[in-house]
Formats: structure tokens, sequence, C-alpha cells
């Protein structure tokens, strides 16, 4: 079996973790193989040689900077389908994440997949919580504007909440309310902009438009909610009482591996799919952490056969908080991310791996 | 005739001649079927045909013959 072809949140720790640890081993070959920059990547750091790992924790990691850096990518210059670029800060060098025909399409069939198991398999209705020109707006077709874009074709009747200002667009949510309010819909936004200029301004202008059977998911961190002491609690709350009976679903995911999302449950814990999983590694030293710590978190993925981003450091701290345990019946590890690392760790972690493929 | 009806759907949202529309042609197989464009050609064949396709539906169209055979799942004659 494949995990690619397994239910999202059906297999334990037993079912998945050698299956993933075989998947894993056998894409860390073939990038290595297949992408030259890669492979120096790894023989710069020694140590790894995943034909002998016997357990997640020992397989290599990349970090996200070095898709910045480099040009990493595991096909010929005419089999790429669809370059994703992330650029992060302003003036920053993109991230470059090459796609293939076959990577693309199990980034869609997965996404669709873990999207079902929180929306159904029905297009619903969509109200956005961005303004339009996001992604009209080609040439700065931003992280925002391809997330949403990647999520659209879940949804059918796209309709944009905001004008370009960000006020809202009242107009349109209100035919988006007349017509669809008794029938099940999709919302999505990025959290902070969902908070602050949809529900934030929905609650200032005293406007209650309840829906009947809603979803709301919404991605991106809690950090800039946090500063202003909102919590997860006070943000689903907000939304029901401005929109009505809603499931809120935060999401964590990155464009260097598209597909392999994280969902938080209705007891806000984000799940590992089958096709994914989670370490938590200790800053400076990157030993894997045991559940409960907090430390930088490395995600890994069995989707990626274009590029060498099946196992990632990101630059974002969590916990993990169990596996197959969740009260809410899913299997797998669940965790909480908690916010972007501090920048110097950050800058720790990043000059190793720029020292470790500097003799290229 | 229905069959004209797909190969016409696919040439408009693809902006292709019909003679270009063959059985195999495949997605992203060429760039002007690509994850845009689906979606145009998914939301073409829903209104020409009457139809309201799900997400199963959309991963699964990857050429014009099973487009043809989703179709039929709905009782579509094409
Ligand atoms: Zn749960």
């Amino acid at each position: 079996m494949n995990l690619i072809e397994q239910p999202p949140y059906g297999l334990s720790h037993n079912e998945k973790a050698p299956r993933l640890l075989h998947e894993l081993k056998a894409l860390t070959e073939h990038h290595r193989q297949a992408c030259p920059a890669y492979a120096r990547v790894l023989s710069a750091e020694g140590q790894w040689e995943s034909s002998d790992a016997n357990d997640l924790a020992q397989l290599p990691w990349l970090t996200v900077p070095l898709f910045k850096q480099r040009e990493l990518r595991s096909i010929p210059d005419d089999a790429v389908f669809k370059v994703l670029t992330s650029s992060g800060t302003t003036g920053s060098v993109p991230s470059r994440i090459f796609l293939d025909n076959d990577t693309a399409k199990r980034q869609s069939q997965v996404l669709v997949r873990i999207m079902q198991e929180w929306l159904g398999k029905q297009r619903r209705p969509m109200l956005i919580w961005d303004h339009p020109s996001v992604i009209q707006n080609r040439a700065s077709f931003s992280a925002r504007g391809a997330g949403i874009q990647g999520l659209s074709f879940l949804g059918r009747h796209h309709t944009y909440a905001l004008h370009d200002d960000m006020t809202l667009n009242l107009e349109a949510i209100r035919t988006f309310h007349k017509r669809f309010a008794g029938t099940p819909v999709f919302m999505f936004g990025f959290t902070f902009m969902v908070w602050r200029y949809g529900l934030q301004a929905l609650q200032a202008q005293e406007i209650h438009l309840p829906f009947e059977d809603a979803v709301l998911l919404h991605s991106g961190g809690w950090k800039k909610l946090e500063a202003e002491a909102v919590s997860a609690r006070i943000f689903n709350e907000t939304a029901r009482n401005q929109l009505g009976n809603l499931s809120v679903h935060n999401f964590y995911g990155m464009v260097e591996q598209v597909g392999s999302i994280f969902v938080a449950c209705e007891h806000g814990h984000l799940h590992c799919p089958s096709y994914a999983d989670i370490l938590v590694r200790e800053p400076g030293s990157w030993r894997v952490l045991p559940h409960q710590q907090a430390g930088v978190l490395q995600v890994l993925s069995v989707l990626p056969t274009s590029y060498p981003g099946h196992s990632l450091l990101t630059e974002d701290r969590g916990r993990i908080l169990g596996e197959d345990d969740c009260p809410c019946g899913r299997t797998g590890k669940y965790f909480e991310a908690l916010g972007r690392m501090a920048k110097v760790e950050a800058r720790g972690c990043s000059d190793t791996f720029e020292n470790a493929g500097g003799s290229q | 005739m229905a069959t004209d009806q797909v190969t016409a759907a696919f040439a408009k949202s693809l902006g292709l001649p019909e003679s270009d529309i063959t059985e195999h042609l495949a997605y992203g197989s060429i760039k002007e079927w690509d994850s845009t464009a689906h979606m145009v050609l998914i939301a073409e064949l829903e209104d020409v045909f009457d139809v309201m396709l799900d997400t199963d539906d959309i991963i699964d169209m990857s050429s014009v013959a099973k487009a043809r055979e989703i179709l039929r799942k709905y009782d579509i004659k094409c």
C-alpha cells in the first residue's frame, strides 16, 4: 500500500510509521540521484546516510531558506509544469519550488482528500475573506494569492468579501448571504485578515449575517492576534456571533509542501494526515524532542518527487500534543504551532546549512 | 450532438481549435490546460450540461475521455 491511497486520518502509529519511513527513505534516495545540489548538501553534512535510517528522526532534512539560495529540483527543464514562489518578506529572494505534472497532481489529490474530511465532497458556495486583486495581479502573485487559488477549486460561486482597500464589501457579502445562508457554504481566508478586516469590522458595525451551515477554514499564525490577546476561543466565538452556525478550522501548511496541510480539529489540535508528519527539534542541538516539549517544527511529506522538499526544517515553533489519542477520534500525531522562531535561533539554523552546502 | 458539446466546451475553455481536442488530450500535457484553465473548463461543463461536479470529479478529470466518463455517471449522453 502507498500512503497516498489511504484515507487522511485512519492509520494508527503502527500502520503508518514503517510505511512513512520506507517512502521517505526512497524519496531521499530519489532526490540524491536526481538533484546534484541536494546530493552536495547531504554529502557536505556527512553523517546522513538515509539507507541506514531506522526512524524518522535520522532522515536528512533541508532548511526552508535553502530553496531561496539554490535551485533545487529533481526534474529536467522540459518537465517543469509550474514554479511556485514565496517571497516572504519584501525585498528578499523568493523560494522557488519546481513542480512537474505528477507532483502537482498528487498535491491536488491529497488536498482534496484532506479537505473532503472537513467540507464533504460537494463544492460549496465560497466566500473569500480577501480582496479580488490579490489573485488578479499576476505580477505579484503572492503566497496569499496562490493559497486562495489553490483552494478555489473546492468551491463555487466565488465571492470576495473585501474591497481593494480592505473594507467590507457589504453588498457582495449580503448578496452571498441572501442566496446561500440556508445551504452549506465554505469560507476561507488568512487568519489575520479574517479577524482584522472581516470579523472585527462586522462587529464594529454590528452586522450579523447568520449562516446555517458554514465551514470557515483559515490559515496563518496566531502571533499577530496574540499580540492583541485574541485566542482561538475568542476568534471562534466572534465568528459565530457575527456569522451564525460556523465550524472554524485553522490550518498550517507551507508553499514548500503544498497539499500536505495540517488542519485543526474541533478541539483546536492540528492533525497530521496519513501523507505527512511532524518532528520537533531543539534549536542548536537539533535533537528530536519528546512530545509536549516546544521546539522547531520539521515537516515531512511523501508528495514531492520533482523537488527535494520531503523533509524540511521550518522556521516555526511548535509542540506535539499526542498521537492517535485526540478526543476527536482521528489518528495520527496532533500538535500546536507556536509562531515564528526568534531571529537569532533562525539565523543559527540557516548558518549550519549554508556552511554544510558551501563546498560546491 | 452531445459529443460535439464536450469538444466545444474543451476548445472554448482551453482556447484551442476543436481539431486539437482529441480523446487522449491530458491535463497538464499542454500549457493551455493548466490548473486555472481546468477551473474554467469545469464551470463550462457544469453550465453546458447543467450538472454539479464534485471535488472527486475535478481531480479525476485527467483527459477528454475521462471527462466523458464522468459526465456519463450523471446520465449525460456524450
Ligand atoms: Zn483532534
